[in-house]
């Protein structure tokens, strides 16, 4: 019970307001509370709202918990007097599972319950006529709670939220979603306090407005409206970077290279959780050491595709302490606590300081003890980025974007819900939705707008109004206009959209989990591919599951997810660049990558750490523009594509480019000469408008914004339309609705995500007015060290920028030489 | 020949097919021009399908009716047909013509009476509305062609068109999927991509269209532009 259990003794001896059955309780461990655990008691006392921002293993989830166990102990109180809100069903459970053990050393007589998705349908209406005292849960499941037409009731007497993880929460949209569900509870438990439980987080200042009951961080008076309590900081993490023995690749992700080291530090160490970036990542690692396993040590894998069941077995055999190691994603970065935990690796680079700490801290969650870390770079830009994330884990500079406006597909969401639940009064919701932080800043007519999207579509050509979904009474409230908008509601709670999938069965066996649908379809009998660590063969599809045998042997695919890949966090891309420039910093580096940065040095220059340095060198038939631009592969996506049209206009006869978060490297046919005027600023007016329409990356923001606000619906197993269906709907649907009503409130919300949500075309326009008058052009006879990894991701990297017409053209021309070739004519059908 | 007919695109961006010796063209909107009769022909309509979710509270943008019927012109106009040939399934139910808007009644209205007409019955709509302009009929034939809404299992089908599958194709292009609408053929009988605005597609993969081809067959892949020819194995599922 390593989270809940306070650790050792308190720092010093705080003024004791904890009732003597709690004082005594303690003692028996000889344990005293934290100061940061008595602050928080104190602001229950004062009732106030609380934010505690502390290390993992400070005692933070107890700290949470007390005031409520204080509260209830004298057993007078009925109905639910405290949620608990996590961003992980597992979480819960386990929370749950860990504040059992106390209530009953202190014999309090305290309901505590979970709901989540696997609660059984008998529990849940149990838990709304007659709700426990405690109540551990997830915002998708309060937002259904709050749908229904009790919650007046079940929430009367709530006297306290407590939202954990809160940092994995606030900034997304499930953050929105659970912003806009604590607003409707403040309506319903005006003296509800809010606890906020968080790691140490770049802007405290924005989380704790986030918390706050009015979305703003002070009141009227200038008060802050949020009492902040700091845990105690635990010692320095100890993080290392691999310096491998092998030769370190030029480019890719997998580090295959050093597997046989990373295999000795499992060995030496008690118990090792192996985090990588992706999950295609996940699979080629565990294969790796399991070829390497010649000691037969207990290595398991986790991540997002694999069974539930198959991840509940790894975590609660990693609680046993039965594993020596976990390769896991980001399914595990937050979660349930593993006290046994002594060495963490970091497999590819770690793409942020923030999300470094948060894996480190995986590692040993005793304060007094160092957390170890061992970072594992796949390619030699990648060192740089070790490097960089390691100095800044040093200096504790964390990373991170300033809060966005609420999603207005999440509002869309919410109003529904609201309704459900009972008439709404427009402007009184209106009020309530702007003590949301995320829409504090909300204008009116955006919320009409969205209203009026939830109650008729809201199109200016008004022909759904005969088909309302709400409708005003006489007393001008609106109402849900039929019981069955509110159970289409309730199958699409949520903001987490996934791609289609498909569950991977073995032949006349289990389930081993699901795999992205567009994947599958690559796929023909016979293939194989690597899957929950095992090699399978394809054989077929039977019932929309995807079915397969053990394989014997075979070059396997592997499969490729989607969204696995974050972008490099600005500031890390600060630090590499300015790294790069000063060869102060190359010693530390390994041998091969400062020879390498030493050779580039000679060879050309080095990327300075302002401006932007453009190579452009001939190389077969080819002129490549190489640019250092460190501003994140999202971001070079989008330059590509406008550089590429530019060039086009230009006469240049760009061919394709390809990007990487460091670089990115665009060729045609012609040399590219006044570098100021393709890098110029205004590139991002038309271009990026007529990009932005066209982009398929707006069409997937889109398709999720639909999905979100309820046009489409999600896809539910037995039914007949698949995932793949949605998606050409969805576009079919953009399609009609960009041409005939641009300005449309949902296209608004793609729009609002696509560039503000994605930080990218902001990032890259601030490159683009930093470099002004500071592009440092390089022509080379040749490639230039530097270059030598982006060019080797050519053919390896899905090109980006090829428009649709240009790639079946091209496909069709080389299909008919191919087809000259090899067919012979007298056997074509025609 | 069929893979050969990416270079013989013309400017417009059609695609030259031959069918049972009638040498048609394969249009980007995904209509079929037939030069030597003057005539065109498009597939799967569903004129109104937005409005049918609508009754039944999902709200999709109300416009799927104008875009078609503002293809369909454009298609009629850039050709220069004189006959058209809607290939059945024109209206997605029973009752989508009481819930057309004014503007896209009068652009129905106005087109029949321009060209020499025909609505073939689909199965979506099995009764087209009589009094939309133009005639209404089960099948028609047209010198070496026969116009029919869904293709008849393995009947002496030479000159067979139709639409109803709403065929799509994959390709793998430079590590990309392209999915696209496309017309399918096994220079006997044709089969057309959907025309409306908010159809979806089956791949031609798929044994519900293959197995009409039992003698193989290529596809016509409908870009932005142009019309692209791909035999059937280099397509994906």
């Amino acid at each position: 019970m390593p989270e809940i259990a306070p650790g050792i003794a308190a720092e010093r001896a705080a003024p004791s307001p904890l009732p003597p059955r709690f004082a005594a309780w303690f003692a028996a461990r000889s344990w005293r509370p934290h100061a940061h655990q008595m602050e928080m008691l104190a602001a229950a006392e004062a009732g106030q709202s609380a934010l505690l921002i502390a290390p993992t293993g400070g005692g933070k989830t107890l700290a949470g918990f007390l005031p409520s166990l204080v509260q209830l102990a004298d057993g007078d109180h009925a109905g639910l007097h405290t949620l608990y809100i996590s961003p992980l069903k597992a979480l819960a459970v386990d929370i749950h599972r860990n504040l059992t053990q106390p209530i009953e050393e202190l014999g309090l007589e305290i309901a505590c319950e979970t709901r989540t998705g696997d609660t059984p349908q008998s529990k849940r209406r149990r838990q709304r006529r007659k709700p426990p005292q405690m109540l551990m849960t997830t915002p998708e499941s309060l937002a259904l709670l709050l749908s229904y037409h009790d919650a007046p009731q079940v929430f009367a007497r709530l006297h306290c939220v407590v939202i954990d993880e809160l940092h994995a929460i606030a900034d997304n949209k499930r953050g929105d979603l659970l912003a806009l569900g604590l607003s409707r509870l403040r309506s319903l438990a005006p003296h509800c306090r809010r606890v906020g439980l968080s790691a140490t987080v770049h802007d405290p200042d924005a989380l704790a407005a986030w918390l706050s009951p009015t979305g703003r961080p002070t009141d009227a008076a200038g008060a802050p409206t949020v009492r902040r309590v700091r845990g105690r900081s635990g010692a320095q993490a100890e993080v290392e970077i691999l310096t491998t023995r092998e030769r370190l690749p030029w480019s890719g992700h997998m580090a295959v290279h050093a597997m046989a080291e990373v295999y000795a530090r499992i060995r030496a160490a008690g118990t090792t959780l192996v985090f990588v970036n992706t999950r295609a990542q996940a699979e080629i690692v565990f294969s790796e050491l399991w070829r390497l396993n010649d000691d037969g040590l207990a290595i398991a894998l986790h991540h997002g595709s694999l069974a539930a069941e198959q991840r509940r077995k790894v975590e609660a055999a990693m609680s046993r302490g039965d594993l020596r190691a976990v390769v896991a994603t980001s399914s595990l970065d937050l979660g349930i606590d593993w006290a046994a935990v002594d060495l963490v690796v970091q497999v590819g680079a770690p793409k942020g300081v923030s999300r470094l700490l948060q894996r480190i801290g995986r590692a040993n969650h005793r304060l007094d003890s160092p957390s170890r870390a061992l970072l594992v770079p796949a390619n030699r830009f990648e060192v740089l980025e070790c490097r960089a994330a390691l100095e800044g884990v040093r200096a504790g500079s964390l990373d991170g974007d300033p809060p966005k406006p609420g999603g207005l597909d999440v509002l869309a969401q919410h109003i529904l819900g609201t309704a459900c639940s009972g008439p709404v009064d427009a402007d009184a919701l209106y009020g309530e939705v702007t003590r949301a932080a995320p829409y504090a800043a909300l204008p009116r007519k955006d919320f009409d707008d969205v209203l009026d999207f939830v109650a008729t579509g809201g199109y200016a050509l008004r022909s759904y109004d005969r088909y309302r979904r709400l409708k005003r009474d006489r007393d001008g409230l609106y109402r849900v206009a039929s019981p069955r908008h509110i159970q289409r509601y309730r199958m699409n709670v949520g903001t987490i959209v996934e791609a289609p999938t498909l569950k991977v069965r073995l032949k006349g066996g289990r389930a081993l989990g699901e795999v992205e649908e567009y994947f599958v379809n690559g796929l023909v009998p016979g293939d194989s591919f690597i899957f929950a660590g095992e090699l399978l063969r394809f054989e077929g599809i039977r019932d929309t599951a995807v079915i397969a045998s053990r394989a014997p042997a075979g070059e396997p695919k592997v499969p490729a997810y989607v969204g696995g890949r974050l972008p490099l966090s600005t500031h890390l891309a600060d630090r590499v660049r300015a790294m790069l420039e000063n060869p102060q910093h190359w010693r530390d580096l390994p041998e091969a990558v400062g020879e390498w940065l030493r050779l580039q040095r000679w060879r050309s220059v080095m990327p300075p750490a302002d401006g932007l340095l453009v190579e452009t060198f001939p190389r077969g038939e080819k002129e490549f523009l190489v640019a250092y631009c460190f501003e994140g592969r999202n971001a070079h996506q989008t330059l590509g594509m406008l550089l590429t049209r530019r060039m086009e206009r230009a006469g240049l006869s760009p061919l394709g480019f390809v990007a990487t978060d460091y670089v990115i490297a665009v060729w045609s046919l012609k040399p590219a000469r006044d570098l100021d005027a393709l890098f110029d600023q205004d590139m991002l007016g038309d271009d990026l408008e007529a990009w932005m329409a066209e982009s398929s990356m707006l069409r997937r923001t889109f398709r999720n914004v639909a999905v979100i606000a309820g046009l489409i619906e999600r896809r539910f197993p037995g039914q007949e339309k698949t995932g793949r269906q949605v998606t050409f709907n969805a576009d079919l649907i953009y399609d009609v609705l960009r041409k005939h009503e641009p300005d449309h409130v949902l296209l608004r919300a793609t729009r609002a995500d696509a560039a503000g949500g994605l930080t990218d075309i902001r990032r890259l326009a601030e490159m683009l007015a930093r470099i002004e008058g500071r592009i440092l052009h390089r022509a080379l006879e040749q490639v230039s060290p530097l270059a030598v990894p982006i060019l080797l991701e050519i053919g390896k990297e899905q090109v980006y920028g090829a428009a649709l017409d240009e790639l079946l053209d091209e496909g069709a021309q080389a299909l008919i030489a191919d087809a000259m070739a090899g067919i012979d004519q007298a056997e074509l059908p025609i | 020949m069929t893979v050969g007919a990416a270079k013989a695109r013309s400017a417009t961006g059609v695609c030259a097919i031959t069918v049972n010796g009638a040498r048609v063209l394969g249009d980007p909107s995904g209509a079929l021009y037939w030069p030597d009769r003057r005539t065109l022909a498009v597939a799967d309509l569903h004129l109104e399908k937005g409005s049918s979710y609508a009754a039944h509270g999902q709200f999709l943008p109300p416009y799927d009716t104008a875009t078609t019927l503002e293809r369909l012109g454009a298609a009629i106009a850039r050709h220069g047909a004189e006959r058209v040939v809607c290939l059945g399934d024109s209206f997605h139910d029973g009752e989508a013509t009481a819930r057309l808007s004014p503007g896209d009644a009068k652009t129905i209205r106005g087109l029949t009476a321009r060209c020499d007409w025909t609505w073939i019955c689909g199965n979506h709509d099995p009764a087209p509305p009589q009094d939309w302009g133009g005639t209404v009929s089960e099948e028609m034939v047209l010198g070496a062609l026969v116009f029919r809404h869904e293709a008849k299992p393995l009947a002496t089908v030479a000159g067979e068109v139709s639409g109803h599958f709403h065929p799509k194709a994959t390709v793998r292009l430079r590590a990309k999927r392209v999915t696209s609408r496309c017309f399918v053929t096994d220079g006997r009988r044709l089969i057309l991509p959907a025309f409306g605005a908010y159809t979806g597609g089956l791949n031609v993969l798929d044994p519900a269209v293959a197995e009409l081809f039992p003698r193989g067959f290529a596809v016509h892949i409908l870009g932005n532009e142009a019309v692209y020819a791909f035999p059937a194995s280099a397509l994906t599922a």
